[in-house]
């Protein structure tokens, strides 16, 4: 470009000279601004500040402290109960998966069946899934009857596909997919070279993986098994399609309180469980944060 | 070996429930009865269930294209104009990742409340709620088709020849951004279509609610349902990753392969989204 | 120049986008010759047939929690629709008494609100102020009890709380105590949340009548819950007719009329009722005092209450609150009446106080006792 133009070019980029400009192009960016205040910062506002008021509008701690009943710190223990096993199930099975992927050819077919799959399955959660679970191992359900029909009863003890147990195998069915996405790029950073050199200098796989790989990867691992635990936690789809009554995990109290008439008695408790989920999340993906960062500096 | 042992395993874990819905979908009506398709064919038969397929796919296009609206003017605006705001703008578009839908929605009952009595009582309303879930994902799949032009010298360019701020837009950002823009809509309909939360809760019978519903009544129609929007996610995410390797070079490919594979693995554990 | 086009275009996207959501929501029912919203009964309206017209005028009506195979109902549903030719939005078929409510607080000033509801009694009760006082054409016919003096909520139908249950998968049941066995681990359920549907509620009610507790003391039927979760039995999945027959829910505290329809689906369903908890319920029907369709919300109260609608639901084994007087005049339907559901023990009914108090309590202590 001519300087001539140059100058005709940042001449346009202004179109009124002085300090006006700066206030006019603000507007460009108002749209979106006002949007995400209504729709995402006046809900937690509202979050905040209902979980401290009582029925009539008065300010109370006394939401905050009913979260430390029995029944709802047993919901919340059953909450990280579910989510911390169902992380390290994905976690552990989604990392092998990701290896085996990854030691293949990178443009082969069964890379990017598995990886199309693993989006696919990541995403199929909710109303969907709890019914595919029923359809597997329900009552009625085909793997049920195929092994009972030879002889094992996996009912025997009672039916736990409703209770932590159920829940938490169903939770590993996407755990595991989001796995495979979320650490492939970790585990295709190990280049070969370094396997090479581990063995030039006469070292075998366990020297590879004590001291070479597992360190590089370690900090990714625990960030998307981080990643995994947010995400069970968070969960609540898949568990009301499949237990429609009782507050199993926290999500199903929230929900309870929304809609039940106690939760019209205590409208604050249901905002301030709400309130209490997010805090968890939150300091969850912080930790995911500062994880991700450490692995993507070597990463690139 | 390990290889081989591992990818076994882990394809019949997954593939033997899908299996068994479409076993479950295509039983009859009593033990001894044969294999039919009623319950694919009370898909259709079943009011509730289309009205809900319609306003979910009403409420997919709504929200996409609102995405699109909002969303791209005003990153490429904030990447041409006040490159300090882009981090703030990251920042806002990634809170709703670390908000479980669970807990946003209780914020949300009284404006919807509001919104029902004073605007429109409409299942479409909901596109606003869904616009903000779909915000993080959009943000990547758009963040990244940005980084791979040159958006300043293009647009300087543009406008340099008379170009108006319309076809600067229309004509010269959209067409390079054309893998981004499918991927962002993509997944911004697939999240549509798979939530649960929101509807639920806010008294509205989009297409996944009406799943749960009818599983109430009749679990056969239900499943067959499942089964049938679990192909169309299918087909669509295969449509993504075709297109995601066609335009950019290979080595931004795999730049954008690294943030797309993030947003995609974050949008699959959209935390508490469809889940 | 270039600003301005800017905003006006976002300006235009904006508009369009708030314009495609709004296209979604309809008008409101129309107006009709007769004020059908403040209609205290059919002559206020000018007769019958001016609110059949009214009511064709409004073209539709909106229900909700009507499951086609409870007393019935779908029967009832398409007798109305083919005798008036309304269209019949049936919403939330599983919802409980709560949810109807509910629906009508989070709904209200939308043309989506219920436009009736069908809910029990202490639900009835606590929320009065939401409805609209109707007398029906066979008003002198039913008892002073079991209606609201201006027609707030007026009882329709009602039957006796058992225990339904498949006898090839569980033992025959004797005594309420027998579900605490082992034989039926994750295998007892209720047919809601008692504290959002009525008939969970008085199922609640059964268990505590029949373990030492009283209608005025609901605790025990609370206490015997948290044994049966503690034990494994109780399966916290909502029982209805699908459960039922996919098997998941072989045991079933409900009504009695229900468990004639799961006879259908289930050939060897029976149904135990406790000779010493001979629990009696009524549900109740009222009016959305701002119903989207006033005059078809008042048609349709009036033909439930005719012999045809109380007659349909006896043939869902329901006994109809105008029953002593149809059998008296003979417009019964003497088949559907003989194939009643019989039952052995004393009929006790929750007045409306105990109804209200029982479900104060299961509201404040079922999270504990159950999570």
């Amino acid at each position: 470009m001519t300087a001539a133009g140059t100058a005709a070019v940042t001449a346009a980029g202004r179109p009124i000279a002085g300090s006006r400009r700066l206030s006019l192009s603000w507007v460009g960016l108002v749209p979106f601004f006002i949007y995400v205040a209504l729709f995402l910062f006046l809900p937690t506002v509202i979050l905040l500040a209902g979980s401290l008021a009582d029925k009539d509008g008065n300010f109370t701690l006394s939401n905050l402290t009913t979260i430390a009943e029995p029944y709802l710190v047993k919901s919340f223990a059953a909450s990280m109960e579910i989510s911390a096993v169902s992380a390290l199930v994905g976690a552990v099975a989604g990392a092998l998966l990701a290896y085996a992927v990854a030691t293949g050819n990178p443009r082969g077919l069964l890379r990017r069946a598995v990886t199309s799959a693993a989006g696919v399955l990541a995403q199929f959660g909710g109303v969907t899934l709890a019914f595919a679970f029923i359809a597997t191992v329900g009552v009625t359900g085909f793997v049920y009857e195929f092994v009972r029909d030879r002889g094992v009863d996996l009912y025997a003890n009672g039916v736990w596909l409703y209770e932590l147990p159920g829940l938490t195998l169903i939770y590993t069915y996407f755990q595991i997919p989001l796995m495979v996405i979320v650490f492939l790029p970790a585990v295709d950073g190990i280049r070969p070279q370094w396997r090479e050199a581990t063995e030039s200098l006469g070292g075998g796989t366990w020297h590879y993986w004590r001291y070479v790989a597992g360190p590089l990867l370690a900090p990714s691992f625990l960030g998307c098994a981080l990643l995994l635990f947010a995400n069970a936690f968070s969960a609540y789809a898949t568990a009301a399609a499949l237990i429609t009554q009782g507050g199993l995990i926290v999500p199903l109290q929230i929900a309870n309180l929304l809609t039940s008439e106690t939760g019209r008695a205590q409208p604050g408790l249901a905002k301030a469980l709400a309130l209490a989920m997010i805090v968890v999340v939150l300091l969850v993906m912080a930790l995911y944060t500062v994880l991700q960062r450490r692995t993507s500096n070597w990463l690139r | 070996m390990f290889r081989v042992v591992v990818l076994v395993v882990m394809g019949g874990f997954f593939l033997v429930p899908i299996g068994a819905m479409f076993e479950f979908s295509t039983r009859g009506n009593s033990v001894t009865a044969p294999r039919n398709l009623d319950a694919w064919q009370n898909i259709v038969k079943t009011p509730d269930l289309t009205d809900a397929i319609t306003a979910s796919l009403e409420l997919a296009a709504i929200t996409t294209v609102a995405m699109l609206v909002l969303l791209l003017p005003t990153m490429v605006w904030v990447r041409l104009r006040f490159q300090g705001l882009s981090r703030v703008v990251e920042f806002v578009c990634l809170i709703p990742l670390t908000v479980p839908a669970i807990a946003l929605v209780v914020g949300m009952v009284p404006i919807y409340r509001w919104l029902n009595i004073n605007f429109s009582s409409s299942i479409l309303t909901l596109s606003f709620a869904y616009l903000v879930l779909v915000l993080p994902y959009s943000y990547r799949a758009l963040d990244a088709g940005l980084s791979a032009i040159d958006l300043k010298t293009l647009s300087e360019a543009a406008r340099s020849l008379g170009a108006g701020w319309r076809t600067v837009m229309l004509r010269i950002v959209v067409p390079n951004m054309s893998t981004a823009i499918l991927n962002a809509s993509l997944l911004s309909v697939a999240l549509v279509l798979g939530e649960f939360t929101f509807a639920n809760l806010l008294a509205y019978e989009n297409l996944q609610v009406a799943i749960a519903y009818v599983g109430l009544v009749d679990a056969g129609t239900s499943i067959a349902v499942a089964v049938a929007s679990l192909l169309f996610a299918f087909i669509l995410l295969m449509i993504l990753s075709y297109f995601g390797r066609r335009q950019a070079p290979l080595a931004k490919a795999e730049e954008a392969d690294f943030q797309l594979g993030q947003t995609i693995g974050l949008s699959g554990g959209l935390i508490g989204r469809g889940r | 120049m270039r600003l301005r086009s800017l905003t006006r275009h976002l300006g235009v996207a904006l508009v369009a986008f708030v314009v495609a959501t709004a296209c979604g929501a309809s008008s409101g029912g129309g107006t009709a010759n007769c004020d059908a919203k403040s209609a205290k009964s059919a002559a206020d309206c000018g007769g019958m047939d001016a609110l059949v017209a009214a009511a064709k005028k409004e073209g539709t009506l909106n229900v909700i929690a009507l499951p086609p195979d409870w007393a019935n109902y779908g029967a009832v549903i398409d007798g109305f629709k083919a005798k008036y030719g309304l269209k019949v939005n049936s919403a939330n078929p599983n919802g409980s008494s709560q949810e109807e409510v509910d629906a009508i607080k989070q709904l209200s000033g939308t043309d989506r609100a219920p436009d009736v509801v069908d809910v029990g009694m202490k639900v009835a009760l606590a929320n009065t102020s939401l409805f609209a006082p109707y007398k029906v054409a066979g008003w002198a016919d039913i008892l002073d009890g079991q209606k609201e003096a201006t027609g707030v909520w007026v009882q329709d139908y009602g039957g006796f709380m058992g225990i339904g249950y498949d006898s090839t998968k569980v033992p025959e049941i004797k005594s309420v105590q027998d579900l605490l066995g082992s034989q039926f681990k994750s295998k007892v359920a209720l047919a809601g949340d008692p504290t959002k549907s009525n008939q969970a509620l008085n199922g609640v009610i059964l268990a505590s009548v029949a373990n030492g507790g009283s209608l005025d003391d609901v605790s025990k039927g609370v206490d015997f819950f948290h044994q049966l979760k503690l034990k494994g039995n109780y399966v916290p999945i909502i029982g209805t007719a699908a459960t039922v027959k996919a098997g998941t829910t072989p045991v079933l505290f409900e009504w009695d009329y229900l468990s004639t329809s799961h006879g259908k689906d289930v050939a060897t369903w029976k149904i135990f009722v406790p000779q010493n908890a001979t629990i009696g319920g009524y549900y109740a029907q009222a009016i959305n005092k701002d119903a989207p369709h006033p005059a078809a919300a008042r048609l349709w109260e009036e033909y439930l209450y005719s012999n045809d609608g109380q007659n349909l639901w006896l043939k869902g084994g329901a006994r109809p609150v105008r029953q002593a007087a149809m059998e008296k005049s003979g417009k019964i339907d003497a088949t559907a009446a003989a194939a009643l559901p019989k039952i052995t023990g004393t009929p006790q009914f929750p007045t409306q106080d105990q109804q209200t108090k029982a479900g104060d309590y299961v509201g404040a202590h079922w999270s504990q006792a159950t999570s």
